[in-house]
């Protein structure tokens, strides 16, 4: 393990917890502009961030240390999903941790602990955003997991350096199978990190939310650290995204050295991906929670799809 | 004395116990304190020497017991040494929870229920000793009527006597398929010893037809689509170590026997086998998820959960069998190797999942999921200790749930080496299947953990509901101790598996997987896929304390405890409004009985808006009850009234009988 490696790893970590905020807060920012809305400060999340930390906590009577301990653990599962996908760079040291598919684990085990946290109290809400929330999970999971198969199966690992790496190192060509992977990976993210259409970032309608029904009890830092984790994960699935489907521009093993040109390229990606996000926020309208899980299904055949073609291109 | 001796005397010392018991019939504190913490001990010793056992060659022994000049041949090895494992540690942890969990006043009394809480055990044992179909036979109808006994102890209910009727024709219409599947496999030697099955070597129809046999005796006591009705039945039936024992270790002695006859008596055969096996067991994992996310009794959720894992375990085997078939030896040790990880890790977190609604069942006196709740303030051991059998259970890393789907997902990866180009085009979709079977897994899982143990109350009692009795907390600690040691450590257990995967397909995979030192689990090779379980707790234990580092020191906000807030509707947060307000077991399921309700055969009553005492009622039973079961039994009950008219009841119709035969007999032999 090399210092380079190390360092990158660091970095990396760095990197993410500080600028996962800044990229919700660019996508919040494009939203209103797309919308005719005159648009927050670009660091608006910093400052809930601080004014959420600063508050304090106001917890339930009947709330079980679990509800507690849900925010942390959720926050250290983000950090190492941060982590392990290689943004920066391929060489590092937490890579051999996990893999594609224990990453998918790993998110697993997040959303697990928000939907028992969510239980909890017993309110009507909270109950209610964690069905939904395993609802979309159970669908949004497979999907994810089969999209990231079909660059296994190209690049014949699941680790996700070697995955990124070899895929950068491809002659270009234009694979079907990954742009049906493409477009499923577009679909289960969005649903992933709450966006428009399957849930509104924004709103607090009883009926209709996902993702802040979970969060209703929770103040204080204990949201901070929720929100915080919130926009870790967006970064998370932005990075996945572009590290698998756009792979240059990421240092690697030998040249330890590109890393310095890494982290402009990556914040480029970063913005166009965050432009086309708030793009498709804003020419879509939130569906039905029981239109979701078609929309889910449809990602999830979508990369079934992209595996079959893959196995016919190569038989 | 060899490995198989001291297995031997562990067997008979069980066997002792038990009828120690008989002596004190209903003295609960000698036969629960005494007895079953020694039952325990044997269970450890058990599976101890079972482990040091997979490391040696095969050993044999003989028994003369039985019938004169039929002596019982016994052979230990690696296969059979693995499940002696298994059966040790499920028999120890569910042994020290039962000494804290039987009482008196239920059915049977506690000394029978020693006994055949013994004998069951033993004969578990002995099945996986056994070495000729004779003695085989003979402790596989031992252990199935062991628990049907066990299954009956409640027997003054109506409900458990027909659901135990039902387990005990499942389990002899399976005990006839297997010992068909035997006669076939003898080949008309009239020999049954193993080593005599071992070396006929039958023509393609036959082995089929013994492989097919196979899968439907060993099939029916593992819960297999379509023979699983039995489980859903028997399991809420049983006194819960019981439906832990059945559940995670009885099922897995059919999962040996399918090993034992395919694997080595029959020595893997044509792809399709696995294609049928691969067939089966997804069709299982499928509808047993499916059928456990809508229950709305914590032990049918439960048992629809063992069909599932029993069937992923299936899969595994069958793509084995599959990857054997074409000579790729590794990658069927992969497939196996999940399949026999599966084993273990299953037997671990579902006895803990079923002792877990035992304690569950003594505080409250409820099993249905709709009068629960809330139960993590009022039982704090039990609750923490079942969750980890709940994050094991949904298969979540670092738990010894994800190892082995991490491992069958991986040699779905692999398939693309076939040369088989169907088959290539049919493994994706198989991928996804199991994929989606694991995310629903989740799903159950945190609506049995939720509804039970989380929320508000949803009855006055559950807040006196008293925590589990010292011996019951150590049975459950065994169980998530072992689930956390086994999913941190999976290298080591690599090695135990090895041997057998060494035994049955001729490789293994410790030799990669100790490549890259035993905290990195890399089956095939580390740039292909690597997992390290305990770096990734690591990486989560350390984010976790940043943000415990952010959330409390660096900033120092104050707690503040008040009245739940629920969107400003504080009566409606009031406990008592927000038992009724908050999700029912029906309510979780919804979305799934929604989604896949071509799987269920619902009855739904509704009530109309000017009912004075609405009722809602929703009924969900299983498709191949109506489809199949009752038209069969219809079916037998109409040949039985064919064959009554036959009976007359008076002598002279039967001598008419007798001579309608002769005369017929003797035209056939004078033409």
């Amino acid at each position: 393990m090399s210092t380079a490696a190390i360092l990158a790893q660091f970095l990396e970590i760095v990197l993410a917890l500080a600028g996962a905020p800044l990229l919700l807060g660019w996508v919040d920012q494009w939203r209103a502009r797309l919308q005719n809305k005159s648009a927050p400060p670009l660091l608006q999340p910093y400052h809930v961030l601080h004014k959420l930390l600063v508050k304090e906590s106001v917890v339930a009577d009947s709330a079980s240390p679990l509800f507690r301990m849900a925010p942390y653990v959720k926050f250290g599962c983000m950090t190492l999903a941060c982590a392990i996908v290689p943004t920066l760079s391929t060489d590092l040291p937490l890579a051999s941790a996990a893999d594609a598919i224990a990453l998918v684990g790993l998110l697993a085990l997040a959303r697990t602990f928000l939907a028992l946290a969510a239980m909890d109290l017993g309110t009507a809400f909270g109950t209610m955003g964690a069905r939904r929330d395993m609802l979309v999970g159970f669908l949004a999971e497979p999907a994810l997991l089969m999209t990231l198969f079909c660059t296994s199966l190209i690049t014949h690992s699941t680790s996700l350096a070697n995955m990124v790496q070899s895929m950068a190192h491809r002659p270009f060509v234009l694979d079907p199978s990954l742009a049906f992977a493409g477009v499923a990976f577009t679909i289960v993210s969005l649903a992933e990190n709450t966006r428009i259409p399957v849930d509104n970032p924004a709103t607090h309608l009883e009926l209709t939310m996902i993702h802040e029904a979970l969060l209703l009890e929770y103040s204080g830092r204990h949201l901070a650290l929720m929100e915080w984790a919130a926009a870790l994960k967006l970064f998370a699935y932005s990075c996945i995204g572009l590290a698998l489907f756009l792979p240059w521009g990421i240092a690697e093993i030998d040249a330890p050295l590109a890393m310095i040109t890494a982290v402009p390229v990556l914040a480029a990606k970063l913005a166009v991906g965050g432009i086309l996000l708030a793009l498709i926020e804003t020419v879509s309208a939130k569906m039905r929670i029981f239109r979701v899980p078609e929309f889910l299904a449809t990602a999830f055949l979508l990369a079934v799809i992209g595996l079959l073609v893959h196995q016919l291109l190569q038989g | 004395m060899i490995h198989i001796d001291w297995i031997l005397v562990v067997v008979a010392g069980w066997l002792l116990l038990g009828v120690a018991a008989l002596f004190a019939l209903h003295d609960t504190q000698f036969v629960a304190r005494r007895l079953f913490p020694l039952g325990a001990l044997l269970g450890l010793a058990l599976g101890a020497v079972a482990l040091a056992a997979v490391f040696e060659g095969p050993q044999v022994a003989e028994l003369t017991i039985g019938l004169p000049g039929l002596p019982m041949h016994l052979r230990l090895d690696a296969l059979s040494a693995y499940f002696l494992v298994v059966i040790g540690v499920g028999a120890c942890g569910t042994s020290l929870f039962s000494a804290g969990y039987f009482r008196s006043g239920e059915g049977t009394p506690p000394g029978l229920l020693c006994l055949e809480y013994h004998v069951f055990l033993a004969a578990m044992a002995m099945v996986t000793l056994a070495d000729d179909g004779y003695a085989f036979l003979v402790m596989w109808e031992t252990m199935a009527l062991a628990s049907f006994f066990l299954v009956t102890a409640n027997h003054r209910v109506a409900a458990v006597r027909e659901a135990a009727y039902l387990y005990l024709l499942i389990a002899h219409v399976g005990a006839i398929a297997i010992l068909l599947c035997f006669g076939v496999l003898q080949a008309n030697s009239g020999d049954y010893t193993f080593a005599n099955l071992r070396a006929q070597h039958l023509g393609p129809v036959w082995s089929a037809i013994a492989f097919g046999l196979a899968v439907a005796g060993f099939g029916a006591k593992a819960g297999l689509v379509p023979l699983h009705v039995w489980l859903p039945e028997a399991h809420p039936a049983a006194p819960s170590p019981v439906s832990a024992l059945m559940s995670a270790v009885m099922l897995k002695t059919a999962i040996y026997g399918l090993l034992r006859v395919t694997f080595d008596l029959l020595h893997g055969g044509a792809w399709w086998w696995g294609l049928v096996l691969l067939g089966l067991g997804l069709a299982s994992a499928l509808l047993g998820v499916v059928f456990s996310t809508v229950q709305t009794e914590m032990k049918r959720l439960l048992a629809y959960s063992s069909i599932e894992n029993i069937g992923l375990i299936a899969t595994g085997l069958g793509l084995a069998l599959i990857f054997r078939a074409y000579g790729l030896g590794t990658l069927s040790a992969l497939a196996l190797t999940a399949a026999l990880f599966h084993v273990l890790a299953h037997c671990l977190f579902k006895s803990l999942l079923f002792l877990g609604t035992g304690a569950v069942l003594h505080a409250t006196g409820e099993r249905n999921l709709g009068k629960l709740g809330g139960l993590i303030r009022s039982m704090p051991w039990v609750a923490w200790l079942v969750l980890v059998g709940v994050l094991a259970g949904s298969g979540l890393p670092p738990l010894a749930g994800f190892i082995p789907e991490w491992l069958l997902l991986q040699s779905f990866l692999f398939t693309t080496d076939l040369p088989n180009p169907f088959l290539g085009m049919l493994i994706p979709l198989v991928a996804a299947a199991v994929a989606l079977v694991a995310a629903l897994a989740c799903y159950a899982m945190v609506k049995f953990y939720g509804v039970v143990f989380l929320g508000q109350p949803r009855e006055e009692k559950l807040l006196q509901a008293r925590d589990a009795a010292p011996w019951e907390r150590l049975g459950l600690a065994w169980f998530a101790l072992g689930a956390v040691a086994l999913g941190l450590f999976p290298v080591p257990w690599i090695d135990v598996v090895d041997k057998v995967t060494l035994q049955l397909v001729g490789s293994g995979l410790a030799q990669a997987v100790h490549a890259n030192g035993w905290l990195l689990l890399s089956p095939i090779a580390p740039e292909r896929a690597s997992y390290s379980p305990t770096a990734f707790l690591g990486g989560v234990t350390a984010g976790t304390l940043l943000g415990l580092l952010i959330g409390r020191r660096l900033y120092r906000g104050a707690l503040r405890r008040a009245p739940a807030w629920a969107c400003g509707h504080a009566e409606a947060a009031a406990a008592r409004l927000a038992a009724r307000t908050q999700d029912s077991a029906e309510g979780f399921g919804q979305p799934i009985r929604q989604i896949f309700e071509p799987f269920f055969r619902v009855t739904r009553h509704l009530p109309s808006p000017f009912d004075l005492q609405p009722r809602y009622e929703v009924r969900i039973e299983d498709r191949f009850w109506r489809g199949a079961y009752l038209p069969l039994a219809a079916l037998v009950d109409r040949m039985a009234r064919a064959v009554a008219l036959l009976q007359r009841g008076r002598i002279s119709v039967y001598l008419m009988y007798s001579f309608c035969t002769l005369v017929a007999l003797l035209l056939v032999v004078r033409s």
